[in-house]
């Protein structure tokens, strides 16, 4: 049985705990207001530019001298998986949830004897990769000290992806994130982008067809498709911050409601305690009082 | 005054205009060009320069670095890698650009340099541009 004064300072600790996420949350709903303003305002970049994408891969796609970012290198032996994950933890399962596709994925891989290489962007998802496939690990994106993600990040990232697929080490990669969809749910989403794969453009949309390419069509795709990679990159990199602030901001507000309930029972405990105290007390007193 | 056409100029991070203009003229990869409405459909990568949009508004200039453009018969879309109105281009942020530029034509290999110096060169122009106007 706890004393009085322990349970007091229970009390007291728990308290600053539901302050403490109370303010996460407030912050987290602050910040996912942000990002989520951030994610809609690249939203018509990224459409535009993978409707021209998708209309240009489907002209030149097939001819021989398409792009080895586009056809690929001919094999698909080895996998380079792009693991966004957050830089800071107290955000539920947002970072489980992503690690979770990963490791299905890789150890799909590796059953059918591929080789997989991962990059991680954001600590968390690392920490808990590393401690299976720590010799799998290529490079870490460390992205702590980023407040707000602009486009020059992804574009570091695509760099870096790039030249590794210039270098050769790697035929396929992927990327790996939340989704947002609202605060209670967000989804972890696996996108190809080496080589670019494209939904089949509508029939309906035969206009692209008719463009004029300026220099030509080779040259515009050539130009295009790493700024794909990079915008792909950015969209999923804004995605996935407007989905950690939302995982942040439920997880908190579980916490808190959680707090609330550990309060109102320590509290009874309390007084249910200070009264059998008294009541003991008076007992004391009472057979004294008998005893004289 | 001409028909006017949709415009709109996009960056990866936001979306800077979406106007109704009479001309814009685009700094092409292959030289500069004037989109009017009702232009044969287009697809033209950008290099860095001054992007010129007339409206009933008036007329509002942009510096891109490169991107693309879009240009089909009822409106025009400008993605590009980065925009900002000139105004706000000083000697500093073309500076900043120009050094980013050559680090990037300095680490660059085969035939990336001469993508990377032509981009240089670019910018370069362009600041003399700005500096005469």
């Amino acid at each position: 049985m706890p004393s009085l004064k322990d349970l007091k300072n229970r009390i007291e600790s728990v308290k600053s705990t539901r302050k403490i996420t109370k303010a996460m949350q407030m912050v987290a709903a602050a910040k996912l207001r942000r990002a989520q303003e951030a994610a809609e305002a690249g939203r018509p970049y990224a459409e535009r530019m993978l409707a021209v994408m998708g209309g240009l891969a489907s002209s030149v796609g097939n001819s021989e001298g398409a792009p080895r970012l586009l056809a690929g290198t001919g094999s698909d032996q080895t996998h380079l998986l792009v693991v966004m994950t957050s830089e800071r933890g107290l955000c539920g399962g947002f970072n489980t949830t992503i690690v979770r596709l990963v490791r299905t994925r890789i150890e799909e891989l590796l059953a059918a004897g591929k080789t997989v290489k991962i990059l991680t962007v954001g600590k968390k998802g690392r920490e808990q990769l590393k401690r299976d496939y720590a010799e799998l690990m290529v490079a870490h994106v460390d992205l702590t000290e980023v407040k707000n993600i602009g486009y020059a990040n992804a574009s570091e990232i695509a760099a870096d992806v790039l030249a590794r697929f210039d270098a050769g080490e790697y035929d396929v990669a992927s990327i790996y994130f939340n989704t947002f969809q609202s605060v209670i749910s967000q989804v972890p989403t696996e996108t190809q982008i080496v080589p670019a794969k494209f939904d089949a453009p509508e029939e309906a949309d035969g206009a692209s067809t008719l463009y004029d390419y300026e220099p030509s069509e080779e040259a515009v795709l050539e130009d295009l498709l790493p700024r794909g990679v990079a915008t792909q990159i950015f969209s999923a990199l804004l995605e996935n911050a407007a989905s950690e602030q939302g995982a942040r901001m439920s997880a908190m507000d579980n916490a808190t409601r959680n707090a609330g309930d550990m309060i109102d029972k320590l509290t009874i405990q309390y007084n249910r305690s200070r009264q059998a105290v008294i009541t003991n007390e008076l007992i004391e007193i009472i057979s004294g009082a008998e005893a004289l | 005054m001409a028909d006017l056409m949709q415009f709109d100029l996009v960056s990866p991070e936001r979306k800077l205009a979406s106007v109704q203009a009479a001309t814009v003229q685009i700094p092409g990869a292959d030289g500069d060009l004037t989109a009017m409405a009702d232009h044969a459909p287009m697809i033209t990568t950008l290099r860095p320069g001054v992007l010129t949009v007339e409206g009933p508004e008036g007329t509002v200039e942009y510096v891109v670095t490169g991107g693309f453009a879009d240009v089909a018969g009822p409106s025009v879309s400008v993605l590009a890698e980065r925009a900002m109105p000139k105004a706000e281009v000083t000697g500093e942020v073309l500076a900043e650009l120009i050094a980013e530029a050559e680090a990037k034509r300095d680490a660059a290999t085969d035939t990336a340099v001469d993508v990377a110096a032509k981009l240089v060169a670019d910018l370069n122009a362009l600041r003399d541009a700005l500096g005469a106007a």
